[in-house]
Parts: structure tokens; C-alpha cells; sequence
């Protein structure tokens, strides 16, 4: 994962509330098995609008998402992320997140900041009088600054610093194996276990029928 | 001290307590796959030269994208076949079980866990799928996570969690007849809204959840995530017991009786604080519909459209004027006047076979209204043999409904079952959403006795609007279990 200090890039006022992730990327994308190349799937039933923001020349080179509240809510789907990120964006900013979608942002790199509503109002000002305006995000300090408005953005201390140092969930859990050793060894019998499955003799059955 | 349920459960999973703002590692007792969230994990896992490290505590299924038709055809839609196909290859791979597409344990992963007795009191479950929170009805925590987090529980068996909030939702008296706990839980997320359960864990309790059965605590449970919380639970009894005993990978013997027993501390101590209470009396629910685009705008079926011009927050109207224009709605007109154009009887809130039953009870004999379609899909196979041992499947054929095979289905449709743009549709679902459906589709998420009664008559419907005879006793089932209890049965297409 690449290490997070700052970035400067042109913000994307996104002036609606409630934004979930079949908008951020309907489920009709979600067939594909890679792990890259969502850019195309991005607010994909929005990009047909002429005037949605990402049409307009000023805004299509955009890094910074300023949205409005309960952003990324709904289904857990993390290619909301991927997308974002294949898009181009490296930071949103909101007042509010859904929990998933926050937590999936710190896992892939996309610093997902929250910030006051009023603050977020804000920005979308001066966002949208001068488009392409440019916005600086100091993960250190926890600011967003575009032109002479400066908020302050509130991300928690551990997904601050795996971004700022750049660093992989799994390698770090791994660094406790021996302790997920022992957790093991005392876990009562009765838990489930989906191996070995459990085997009787089959039935014969006839396909459901529509009318 | 005292603790509530959600934090005995955590509690008991602590492999390390996390120091300095890092979170507890905390162990997954039980890990459910399906083919849209996991393909890039085992990428991810072949990438870093990783492997599952607990296969045995892994089970996988086909859900999301399965037709309902012509199961026994290859899958026509390429994506969909590739996404199966990269499944069933991982699971080879990496030495997963799964139930494909003609495997009687086929069918909506939330139904598979809990029909073959692998979701039980106290446990942690996850999913890639937030729908995860389904399984909190048997008293374990249990949420969706991202496909990373799918990655991290393959590879490590864990999942560093950062803590919660609690929030109780007690829910007391007795429902009135008609209502179900479908509607309990409209009336909940409309009373706090989308974001209402944000960084909790809900609780529900009092006597009108206790009365519920298994699977309409499942229904209830399901839908937490789109109040916006983490998990939802209810704290295991009887009933839960009642529902495990027997199915195949029940605790035995002395194992069971050693379950039972620890089972039964799974409750929230008397003096337990949370961070949050929210009350509801079960006698001033009548049947919900919701008449938006987020699961929060809900009303009784005898209220009217919202007028946006008597929202005074400014969001709001903005929120509800968009919804209104986007579902085509006439703002004050009466819900009960909207008419519908299909009506869709499934998924993993009310797919099961007490939602059919229930259903069945309704329509038994009668024949739908002409203006509409109306489609039956199954949470899972085996729910399907059973509706087809009792009969059900004729009944709904006689009354002129689609009987299909078990999956998501028109849930998010992503098989090709899916609304025309501009087509109305009256679903059990759990997400009406803009598209959800289908491009340019509208939701309106409802209860299986008002999917019924909507199908009857044309219009949004409850059982009040219909002459049903005094015998129809739709508030009680019988709640046996699904038989035959076999995990190995397969199913001749
Ligand atoms: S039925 Fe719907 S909500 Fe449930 S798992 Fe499938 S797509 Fe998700």
C-alpha cells in the first residue's frame, strides 16, 4: 500500500446526501473478478447526465470527493472503493460515512475524512464558484484546504497511521500468530465446523417450474 | 461488571486486546462465501502466496448471480457464469465446501448458515455481504465486511475490530393481526433512520420479539444494516434451541448439553448498560411500506405520500422530493392507491419457508390480480423441496405466480431477473434503492402478507382490505423444521 502524507488535487463537490454504494457502482459491475479497472463503473447511472459533475470538464480530473452526509451507505460491497480509487480519487470527505464503507477505505488507501457539515457547505462554495479549484489534504495535521478555506477533518488514529506508513492488515495481524495459536487450542468442541461435511443418501427432486 | 450480550460475545473471541488506539484482534468462528465479494480475496491470498488457514470453519455457496430458470443450462449472462466458475475453481483450490447450482444447500448464504445448523448462539460470523447481520438472531455477533476483510479472515482467522456502541431496541406487547416482524423492523429503521444505527451493535428484546419464531427474528435481524448499524442480535431461548436441535451440524450429546448450558448465559446482564434505548409498543404497528428510495422512508400502508413542502429540514425535502420524483409518486396520495407491476416474493428477509407458508395461506385458491406479475423465488433449495413436500408451489401456481429456484434473484438483480425502468414493483426485499432492481426500477419494500394481499388486488394492500375467511390464521406457524435435514442431497435438474 503507498504511504499517505499528502495530496493536492482538484475537488469534486457531489451535492447530494445519502449516496450508496449502488450509486457509487451499480451491481451490475460487481461481475467482474479482478481486482482493478472499475474506473468506467464510477457513479455509473449519473455519468449519462450531461450535467452531473463529473461531466464537466473542470471536475473530470478530480481526487478530492466532497459529498454530502451518510456517504457510502448500503450494501458492503468494497468495489465502491476500488472504483473511487481506479477513478482517481484518493480522499472523501463527508459528514458522515457508513461504518463499512469507512473501514474499507482505510484497508485500500483511500483516506475517507470526516468532516463538519457546515465545513463541508464550505468547501462545496468554493468548490463550485471556481471550478478546479485545488484541494490540499494534510493527513498529518488532519486539514483539507482549498483556496483561503481550511476545515479540519476527523479520521481515527490507527487508519491515520496504517495510511501514513502504508501498511498491509494481513502482515500485521500475522505478526500475532502465535496467539491466534493458542486461541485456537481452547475453543470449545461444540463449535461448529463446516469439514467434514455430513453425507446421507440423495433424493430425487424435479426442477422448479415457472407458470 | 456487567455486560450486554454483544459485549459477552466479543469478549469471548479476544485474541489480543488491541493498546494505542489499535483495535482487538478478535477470532471468526465462521466464515460464508459467495461469488461476488471473494473472487479478488483468494487473487489477493495467490498474489502474497497465502492460504486459508481454517477451510474447516469456511463454506461457501452460489447466490447472487444464479438464474432462477433453466438451472440445469450453463449460465447464459458470461459475467455471471465467470464469477461461479472462479468460485467453484477457489473453493478447488483451496479446499472450501460449497454448495453449487443443483446442490440442495444451494441458496441465499444467510439461509444456508443457519438451515444446516452452522449459525449458532455465540458465535462471531462474517460475510462479505452486509446482509451478514442475519445471524445475529441466534444470539452470535455477526456482520458484513469488505473483501479485504474476506482476505484477512482467509489468510489469519481473525479480523481486527474497532469497538462498538450498544443501542437496546425493546420492543413491547403483541403485534396486532397482519403485522409481522418485517414490519417491526420498517417501523424501527423509519423511527431512527438510515444512519440512526451508525457504530452500533442493535440489541432487540422484550415480549414481541420474544414471541417471534426463528425466522422472523432472522427477518428482523437482516435489516440492522440498513438502519446503518454494525450487527443486530437477539439473545438466544427456546426458541433458538428449539430451531438448532437436530440439523446437521448441531452440537450432540454432551456437546449439545454443553452448549445449552453456555448458551443460556448469552443474555445482557439486568443491570447491563447501554449506550442507547429506543422503545416501540408491537400494538401501534400496522403493516409498513416504504414509499422512497432508502429503507427509512417508510409509513403505515394508510398514510399517504409525504408532502416535501411540510418537510421542514432542508435535506430532507431535498432527499424526499428526489425520491418522490424518481418513484413516480403523487405527493399526499394515498399509498394504498399505488398501483403495482410485480410483486416479488423472496430473498434472505423473507424468502423462507414460513414467509411461503404465510403467503400460501393468503392466496390459497384465489388467482392474482391480471395487471400484475408475481415471482416466488426461495431463499435456498432446500427451502424450495419443502415448500414443494407441503404443496405450496401449486398453490402459488394456481394463483398464477412464477415458481422458481432458490437465490437473490430480484433482490438486486444481478440474474436476469430484474425490473423494466419505470416498473413498480411491491418486494420483500430488504433495499429499495434507486436501480436496485433493475434500472430505472421502483421498490417498495413490504411484509409477505402485504406482498400477498398486493398481488390479490393490484394495488399496495394489506389483509385488512381482503375478505378473508375467519380460519386464515396468518399470525402463527408451525416453525417445524426443514426436512429432509441433508446436507448431501442433490438435486435432479
Ligand atoms: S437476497 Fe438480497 S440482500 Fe440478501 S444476500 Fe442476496 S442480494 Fe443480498
Amino acid at each position: 500500500m503507498e504511504k499517505f502524507t499528502t495530496h493536492t488535487g482538484v475537488g469534486v463537490p457531489l451535492r447530494r446526501s445519502n449516496v450508496d454504494t449502488d450509486q457509487i457502482i451499480p451491481a451490475v459491475y460487481l461481475k467482474r473478478v479482478t481486482r482493478t479497472g472499475f474506473e468506467d463503473a464510477l457513479f455509473a447511472a449519473w455519468r449519462g447526465d450531461e450535467s452531473f459533475v463529473l461531466n464537466q470538464p473542470a471536475y473530470s480530473s478530480g481526487t478530492v470527493l466532497v459529498a454530502g452526509p451518510d456517504f457510502g451507505t448500503g450494501s458492503s460491497r468494497e468495489h465502491a472503493v476500488w472504483a473511487l480509487k481506479d477513478y482517481g480519487f484518493r480522499v472523501v470527505l463527508a459528514s458522515r460515512f457508513a461504518d463499512i464503507f469507512r473501514g474499507n477505505s482505510g484497508k485500500q488507501g483511500l483516506l475517507a475524512g470526516q468532516v463538519a457539515q457546515e465545513d463541508i457547505e464550505l468547501l462545496w462554495k468554493v468548490l463550485e464558484n471556481r471550478p478546479g479549484t485545488q484541494v490540499t489534504v494534510d493527513l498529518e495535521q488532519r486539514t483539507a484546504t482549498a483556496d483561503d478555506v481550511t476545515v479540519r477533518f476527523h479520521v481515527d488514529d490507527y487508519t491515520r497511521w496504517r495510511l501514513m506508513e502504508g501498511l498491509d492488515d494481513i502482515g500485521l495481524t500475522l505478526q500475532h500468530e502465535d496467539d491466534i495459536t493458542a486461541f485456537e487450542s481452547s475453543r470449545a468442541s461444540w463449535r461448529p465446523k463446516t469439514l467434514p461435511a455430513k453425507h446421507l443418501p440423495p433424493v430425487d427432486i424435479e426442477a422448479a417450474r415457472p407458470v | 461488571m456487567a455486560g450486554t450480550l454483544a459485549e459477552k460475545v466479543w469478549d469471548a473471541h479476544l485474541v489480543r486486546r488491541g493498546s494505542d488506539g489499535a483495535p482487538d484482534l478478535l477470532y471468526i468462528d465462521l466464515h460464508l462465501i459467495h461469488e461476488v465479494t471473494s473472487p479478488q480475496a483468494f487473487e489477493g491470498l495467490r498474489l502474497a502466496g497465502r492460504t486459508v488457514r481454517r477451510p474447516d470453519l469456511t463454506i461457501a455457496t452460489e447466490d447472487h448471480n444464479t438464474p432462477t430458470l433453466d438451472i440445469d443450462q450453463p449460465i447464459a449472462d458470461l459475467t455471471s457464469r465467470t464469477q461461479i466458475d472462479t468460485l467453484r475453481n477457489n473453493a478447488a483450490e483451496f479446499g472450501i465446501r460449497i454448495h453449487s447450482l443443483g446442490d440442495a444447500d444451494q441458496g441465499i448464504v444467510h439461509q444456508v448458515g443457519p438451515q444446516l445448523g452452522l449459525t449458532m448462539p455465540g458465535l462471531t460470523v462474517v460475510c462479505g455481504d452486509s446482509h451478514t447481520s442475519t445471524h445475529g438472531a441466534f444470539g452470535g455477533l455477526a456482520f458484513g465486511i469488505g473483501t479485504s476483510e474476506v482476505e484477512h479472515v482467509m489468510a489469519t482467522q481473525t479480523l481486527p475490530l474497532a469497538p462498538f456502541k450498544t443501542m437496546a431496541i425493546t420492543v413491547n406487547g403483541e403485534l396486532p393481526p397482519g403485522a409481522t416482524s418485517k414490519d417491526i423492523i420498517l417501523a424501527i429503521i423509519a423511527k431512527i433512520g438510515t444512519g440512526g444505527g451508525q457504530g452500533f451493535v442493535l440489541e432487540y428484546r422484550g415480549d414481541a420479539i420474544r414471541r417471534l419464531s426463528m425466522e422472523a427474528r432472522m427477518t428482523i435481524c437482516n435489516m440492522s444494516i440498513e438502519a446503518g448499524a454494525r450487527a443486530g442480535m437477539i439473545a438466544p431461548d427456546e426458541t433458538t434451541f428449539e430451531y438448532l436441535k437436530g440439523r446437521p451440524h448441531a452440537p450432540e450429546g454432551a456437546d449439545w448439553d454443553a452448549a445449552v448450558e453456555y448458551w443460556k448465559t448469552l443474555r445482557s446482564d439486568d443491570d447491563a448498560t447501554f449506550d442507547e434505548e429506543v422503545v416501540l409498543e408491537a400494538a401501534d404497528l400496522e403493516p409498513y411500506v416504504t414509499w422512497g428510495t432508502n429503507p427509512g422512508q417508510g409509513l403505515p400502508l394508510s398514510a399517504n405520500v409525504p408532502v416535501p413542502e411540510e418537510i421542514a429540514d432542508e435535506n430532507d425535502r431535498v432527499t424526499a422530493e428526489n425520491a418522490i420524483r424518481y418513484m413516480g409518486l403523487t405527493p399526499g396520495a394515498p399509498l394504498r392507491d399505488i398501483a403495482i407491476d410485480t410483486v416479488f416474493i423472496g430473498s434472505c428477509t423473507n424468502g423462507r419457508i414460513e414467509d411461503l407458508r404465510s403467503v400460501a395461506k393468503v392466496v390459497r385458491g384465489k388467482k392474482k390480480a391480471d395487471s400484475l406479475r408475481v415471482l416466488v423465488v426461495p431463499a435456498s433449495a432446500r427451502v424450495r423441496l419443502q415448500a414443494e413436500a407441503e404443496g405450496l408451489d401449486q398453490i402459488f401456481l394456481d394463483f398464477g405466480a412464477e415458481w422458481r429456484n432458490a437465490g437473490c434473484s430480484m433482490c438486486l438483480g444481478m440474474n436476469p431477473d430484474q425490473l423494466a425502468p419505470g416498473e413498480r414493483s411491491a418486494s420483500t426485499s430488504n433495499r429499495n434503492f434507486e436501480g436496485r432492481q433493475g434500472k430505472g426500477g421502483r421498490t417498495h419494500l413490504v411484509s409477505p402478507l402485504v406482498a400477498a394481499a398486493t398481488a390479490l388486488r393490484g394495488t399496495l394492500s394489506s389483509l385488512a382490505d381482503l375478505d378473508l375467511p375467519d380460519d386464515v390464521d396468518i399470525t402463527s406457524f408451525d416453525g417445524s423444521p426443514l426436512a429432509p435435514l441433508d446436507p448431501a442431497v442433490t438435486l435432479q435438474v
